[in-house]
């Protein structure tokens, strides 16, 4: 897995919004350049990683990285407005400023998994973590077996970039699997529950591995269906979602039991996690 | 302490100010036991012969009593409800600061404490074993806490030998007391007629040295070893073992943890005087005309409802959830984290609890055996 080298806990580095654009009505893309030409240079992350970002006299948030690594001019975040700092975030327009540290945490196992098939499973909105993943697989391509990229959402309209599944779905070796809870007009994809689409992704267990992201409960049973069908356990991993507030494992509460999330994790393998999974509280 | 006694040195009753005198000559506020809300707290020694005598404190769950000693005795005492920890990890401070100028360009810096130089006069095995706890957190490797490590190396050290604990104690069973072995500068051991006093490291030893005491003799040694032994055998709480990593872990769904839930108020005084608990949320102080900002951190405790907010939920929304995070972090998978037990069994989470909830009770009823009918 990639290994964090972000700075440290603080300060900050300034940084430029060089776009944002409205993805749907809660969700929003900020692409980021660091002020300093240096700061921006020396940036490398692997995706699954996430940064701090930080609005003056608000506070900060981890936001996972959606942007490519290769793209060395912008560093893009995709925010769903839903506390006090991410709907502050989502007033800022181009030009504005805000703070950046990081990369920080465990990123996806990128290297490890190179010529296997891919199984992406998203559950909610957006989920930037494993949607970047789906970029730098399509652009290293041939380095990867089969794609199954399979999303659920509540309902229709929670489905960002959908244009973007439509294309994937059209591209070979790549197969998209898309669920709403709750159906709507004009919705192509299936309706009812992420977990019903299982049966019809098309990979080798014996040379696949899965990521997942998304709600608790979906990644319990998308683990469970994924073990049944062969897919072994080492290579089954996660990304976890904690309260992470200096993201380095020091404040403590984005601890999951023995380790701190925001330094060990967020990605995870199974066998890491899954016994305190199984219980609510951790 | 007692590993070299042929380093050990003797400083008569009378002489105790001249200790003080010398580590105020070098330049150190001396922090030292004082009675505020009835309860003994470290506070700075205006005087060499500043230090109070005769304080004992009587301990139980819920409960801390100052009684007199009978014995007048310096060091009597077990402890207070704090001693070193908010001296190195500060209970609120300033991280960095912000200012956004006209044009909205941010500039960011790195706000450093300005901290004296502190000798706390009176700290316990219980706190030193805590303490390199807080170092192997705070000070780990390639993540070093600059605001921690500011006032750490600015700290002189000063443990005695706990020669009366409290009802509440059991260093003895978690291996860290109640006399000191590691991580003072000087270790003294209280006698009727003056102190046993051993340096552990080269600034403690300038300072003994600079007293010229005569050697410690043999009884006074023996002595010495004798009254922590004493000590120790008269501790009535313990934990069943050092490592309850695997008896708690596989425990998780045990009854007793709905029990102590309907007891526990989740106030967080465990959180609070546990001289190990890490925590701390971090917070944002905007200046009022919104041009600048100071963002700090300030202790947390995991029984507060904010410590496992998430959008949309909360990760430990009742208190069976909190209580058992704390009871298993700290005595189980701190050992993941840190090699050992985060419990160095100073007994002030059984004491200043208000419903006197008892840690050693509740890992007993947690590791039962369960008996077959």
């Amino acid at each position: 897995m990639t290994a964090g080298n972000g700075m440290d806990a603080g300060p900050p580095h300034a940084a430029t919004v060089v776009s944002r654009i409205q993805e749907s009505p809660t969700i929003f893309t900020l692409k980021l350049r660091f002020t300093d030409a240096a700061v921006q240079a020396a940036y490398r992350f692997g995706p699954g990683q996430f940064n701090m970002l930080y609005l003056v006299g608000v506070g900060e948030v981890p936001i996972s990285i959606m942007s490519d690594p290769a793209d060395r001019e912008v560093i893009g975040h995709t925010i769903r407005a839903a506390g006090r700092v991410t709907r502050g975030l989502a007033e800022l327009k181009a030009g504005d400023q805000v703070g950046l540290r990081g990369p920080f945490g465990r990123g996806w196992p990128l290297q490890e998994i190179g010529g296997r098939d891919v199984v992406l499973v998203i559950g909610g909105l957006g989920c930037a973590p494993v949607v970047s993943v789906i970029h730098y697989i399509h652009k290293r391509r041939e380095r990867f077996g089969k794609l199954v990229i399979i999303q659920g959402v509540k309902h229709t309209e929670d489905l960002i970039w959908r244009e973007q599944y439509d294309r994937w779905a059209t591209l070979p070796n790549t197969q998209v699997l898309v669920a709403a809870d709750k159906g709507a007009a004009l919705w192509p994809w299936h309706v009812g529950r992420v977990t019903e689409l299982f049966s019809l992704a098309q990979f080798n267990p014996e040379r696949a591995a899965a990521m997942m992201c998304g709600p608790e409960g979906m990644m319990r049973a998308a683990a469970e269906n994924l073990l049944q069908r062969g897919l072994p356990e080492s290579r089954l991993y996660l990304s976890m979602e904690r309260n992470m507030q200096c993201a380095v494992g020091r404040c403590g509460h984005c601890q999951l039991g023995g380790s701190f999330v925001c330094r060990d994790g967020p990605v995870f393998s199974w066998g890491q996690v899954k016994d305190l999974l199984a219980h609510r509280g951790f | 302490m007692f590993s070299q006694p042929d380093r050990a040195g003797f400083l008569p009753l009378a002489r105790l100010p001249s200790l003080l005198a010398k580590l105020m000559a070098l330049d150190y506020q001396c922090l030292g036991p004082a009675v505020e809300n009835g309860a003994i707290v470290m506070r700075e020694l205006d005087a060499p012969d500043g230090l109070p005598r005769g304080l004992q404190a009587e301990q139980a769950p819920g409960r801390y009593r100052l009684t007199q000693d009978p014995h007048n005795r310096y060091f009597a005492w077990a402890n207070g409800p704090q001693a070193i920890k908010p001296l190195a990890f500060a209970p609120k401070e300033s991280l960095w600061c912000v200012e956004r100028d006209a044009a909205g360009a941010l500039q960011f810096a790195a706000v450093l404490p300005e901290v004296p130089r502190q000798a706390i006069i009176g700290v316990r095995a219980c706190d030193l074993a805590a303490l390199a706890l807080q170092d192997a957190h705070f000070l780990r490797e390639g993540r070093r806490d600059a605001h921690y490590a500011q006032r750490r190396e600015r700290l002189f050290l000063v443990a005695v030998q706990c020669a009366v604990p409290a009802a509440t104690c059991f260093c003895a069973s978690t291996g860290d007391g109640p006399t000191p072995t590691a991580g003072y500068d000087i270790t003294l051991a209280e006698l009727a007629e003056g102190f046993v006093a051993v340096a552990g490291s080269p600034k403690g030893e300038v300072v003994l040295n600079a007293l010229n005491l005569s050697p410690a003799t043999p009884q006074q040694i023996e002595a010495a070893q004798q009254q922590g032994q004493t000590a120790a055998a008269s501790q009535t709480r313990s934990l069943p073992t050092r490592d309850l990593h695997d008896a708690l872990m596989s425990r998780l769904e045990h009854p007793r943890w709905d029990e102590v839930a309907a007891r526990c108020l989740a106030c967080g005084n465990c959180t609070a005087v546990c001289p190990t608990c890490f925590c701390h949320a971090e917070t944002d102080e905007p200046s009022l005309d919104g041009h600048s900002s100071e963002h700090g951190r300030i202790w947390d405790s995991c029984f507060g409802e904010s410590h496992g907010h998430l959008h949309g939920f909360n990760v430990r929304p009742d208190i069976r959830s909190r209580y058992r995070q704390w009871l298993t972090h700290k005595l189980a998978t701190w050992h993941d984290q840190f090699g050992r037990s985060g419990c160095v069994g100073c007994g002030r989470c059984i004491a200043w609890c208000p419903v006197g909830i008892d840690l050693t009770e509740e890992v007993a009823a947690l590791t039962a055996s369960v008996v077959q009918p």
